[in-house]
């Protein structure tokens, strides 16, 4: 590439002269032909991974900037989901979240074993795994935490601040409950244990009716290996359930008649709720949708046409119908949403505005095919307690537009 | 119009949506799992079932041993005595904040059971070298942390039997999952 150089400068120069002596004319300037266009691009070389364009360096996965944690082990990054169009996560900026960093695991020598309340323990090898007939699947992956720094008032400003903890992705793997078949459960049997092979053996206790109905033993995403910030070599996929019941790295499987009732359930994931109480077990990620354009960070360009999109999604199963208001929640218009409309995954919807340059208030609402409705943070706050950082935040999120086109968060504002 | 989560286990945990899924006719079933024995697999095992404390190895520590084991490899991140450190928040305290606006959360004021304390350790703590400490020195460590926050004696001992029998003050404070607890409505004109 550097050899090139000097010649594509000589041509850039030509150009911007050819550009130079034409462009007095009135109305737009005349097109001059692009470098790009006179002389040859890169050759293809003999292999190499593609990496998008260096002009996209801004679209990046970001660590935790809100909550700022003193360690970047038991951390998180986000999704920016102002720059993702479709449904979709590409591999390189699904979100993480790590309780001990992230391993680099040989799939030569990791074994999964499953073990406890069968009637005889097995251990698989990575190249025995991928030789069962596979599944993939198409859903949405969410943190437990996804929200928790804005729930009264805003901390954050972009939508990858306050949403990031959420990625689209279509997995491939094994059902969990062939290989647990193969192992023979026996029938006392109630609740499985999955545990990860990382610095913090992160495990949790999952009810044995979701394990057979749709859990997935994955060593894929999006059409190739877990990356190793995703549970490279294979990783549990709880679909619909929160992020970190879906153990990464995993190792481990157990069969036990009762849950462990262990940290990762107890002291953490559960959400505080009146007169002290905790709520524990509470793992299906509630319907819930987000406007990402526009959203809070983005400038408008002036009065006239935007599109309004955003994604919607639910634990509980499809996105029935999204609703979107300008108005803060006064007024709703419903969205078109976008085929396909799959089961536990997000669902992008869109709807047109001629903006007036008046002030306004973006909101979404999704409904999903329970008919549950996507709540206000104050409906929510009539059940639970909501003091501090709070767990499975589906509120609707506003964002405000002022009349300098400026949008902004707008939580507990409208 | 409310909504339901649909089905929920026999522990009565809600599951959200349910198959059936596709199924692929196979002229075969394989089998490829590698039979162990569970033997073979006690260095992997090693869940507590923390309500009974089920799955707690052998051995003993007491809370002056936990002390000097928290010192050489707990401090540096957690801070004299559990108060906090550079990298973490305090351990100590907490018990009877949660009827507050600010809920302290540390292993004496959240934890439920105290073998919850023996199983995180082990399977992650000190957080540069987990699955290091031998069962006697989790023991201890566990034993100087309960007694720090007021739950037991200064001359403790922790051993299976004793660990599972420490009464934690937030015993009964769990709910089960009992979601959906919201009943928005879809209004489309004049909402509010």
């Amino acid at each position: 590439m550097a050899k090139n150089s000097g010649r594509r400068d000589f041509f850039r120069k030509t150009a911007a002269l050819a550009g130079g002596a034409v462009a007095a004319s009135a109305g737009a300037a005349p097109l001059p032909v692009p470098p790009s266009a006179q002389e040859p691009g890169r050759p293809i070389p003999e292999a190499m991974y593609g990496m998008p364009s260096k002009y996209e360096a801004h679209v990046a996965r970001r660590r935790s900037d809100v909550l700022k944690n003193r360690q970047n082990w038991s951390d998180w990054s986000m999704t920016p989901l102002q720059h993702q169009p479709g449904i979709i996560t590409p591999n390189g900026l699904v979100f993480e979240r790590h309780h001990a960093g992230t391993p680099d695991i040989d799939p030569a020598k990791h074994r999964l074993a499953i073990h406890g309340l069968v009637k005889q323990p097995l251990a698989f090898a990575m190249d025995d795994l991928v030789r069962y007939p596979s599944v993939s699947r198409f859903h949405f992956h969410e943190c437990s935490g996804n929200g928790l720094t804005d729930w009264l008032k805003p901390a954050s400003s972009t939508v990858q601040q306050t949403h990031g903890l959420l990625s689209g992705v279509l997995w491939t793997g094994v059902p969990a409950a062939t290989l647990l078949e193969e192992a023979g459960i026996d029938p006392r049997g109630k609740w499985v244990l999955f545990e990860g092979a990382d610095a913090s053996a992160h495990a949790r206790s999952i009810p044995m009716e979701k394990v057979l109905d749709d859990a997935l033993i994955v060593y894929a995403m999006n059409g190739e290996r877990l990356r190793p910030e995703n549970g490279y070599p294979v990783r549990a996929v709880i679909p619909g359930w929160e992020g970190n019941v879906s153990v990464k790295w995993l190792r481990r499987i157990k069969v036990s008649d009762q849950p462990w009732h262990l940290r990762s359930e107890t002291a953490r994931y559960t959400d505080p709720m009146p007169e002290g109480k905790w709520r524990q077990f509470s793992m299906v990620m509630e319907c819930k949708s987000v406007i990402t354009s526009p959203s809070g960070g983005q400038q408008l360009k002036g009065p006239g046409f935007y599109e309004i999109t955003g994604l919607a999604w639910s634990g509980a199963g499809r996105i029935r119908a999204v609703d979107v208001s300008l108005d803060g929640g006064r007024n709703w218009r419903e969205a078109m949403v976008e085929e396909p409309i799959m089961d536990k995954c997000l669902t992008r919807f869109k709807v047109g505005w001629t903006w007036d340059g008046a002030p306004a208030v973006l909101m979404s609402r999704a409904v999903d095919s329970t008919g549950y409705v996507q709540p206000a943070v104050q409906e929510i706050q009539k059940a639970r307690a909501i003091a501090g950082f709070v767990q499975h935040h589906n509120g609707i999120q506003p964002w405000s537009v002022n009349a300098k086109g400026e949008v902004r968060n707008a939580i507990g504002q409208a | 119009m409310g909504g339901s989560m649909t089905a929920k286990s026999a522990s009565g945990i809600p599951l959200g949506s349910t198959g059936p899924h596709a199924v692929q006719p196979l002229p075969d079933k394989p089998r490829f799992g590698q039979p162990m024995s569970e033997a073979d697999l006690a260095a992997w095992n090693i869940d507590i079932r923390t309500p009974d404390g089920r799955g707690l190895p052998a051995g003993r520590g007491s809370v002056a041993e936990g002390r000097k084991v928290y010192e050489a490899k707990c401090v540096a991140c957690h801070g004299a005595d559990a108060k906090g450190g550079p990298m973490y928040g305090t351990m100590v305290g907490g018990i009877g904040s949660f009827t507050t606006n600010t809920r302290v959360l540390t292993p004496g004021s959240m934890y439920p059971y105290a073998p919850i304390l023996f199983d995180y350790i082990r399977r992650a703590m000190p957080m540069d070298r987990p699955q290091t400490l031998s069962a006697d020195e989790v023991y201890a460590v566990s034993a100087y942390l309960l007694n720090l926050n007021g739950l037991v004696s200064a001359d403790a001992v922790m051993d299976a039997a004793r660990l599972a029998q420490v009464q934690m003050p937030n015993r009964n404070g769990f709910l089960l999952d009992d979601r959906p607890d919201t009943r928005a409505q879809r209004c489309m004109t004049s909402c509010k």
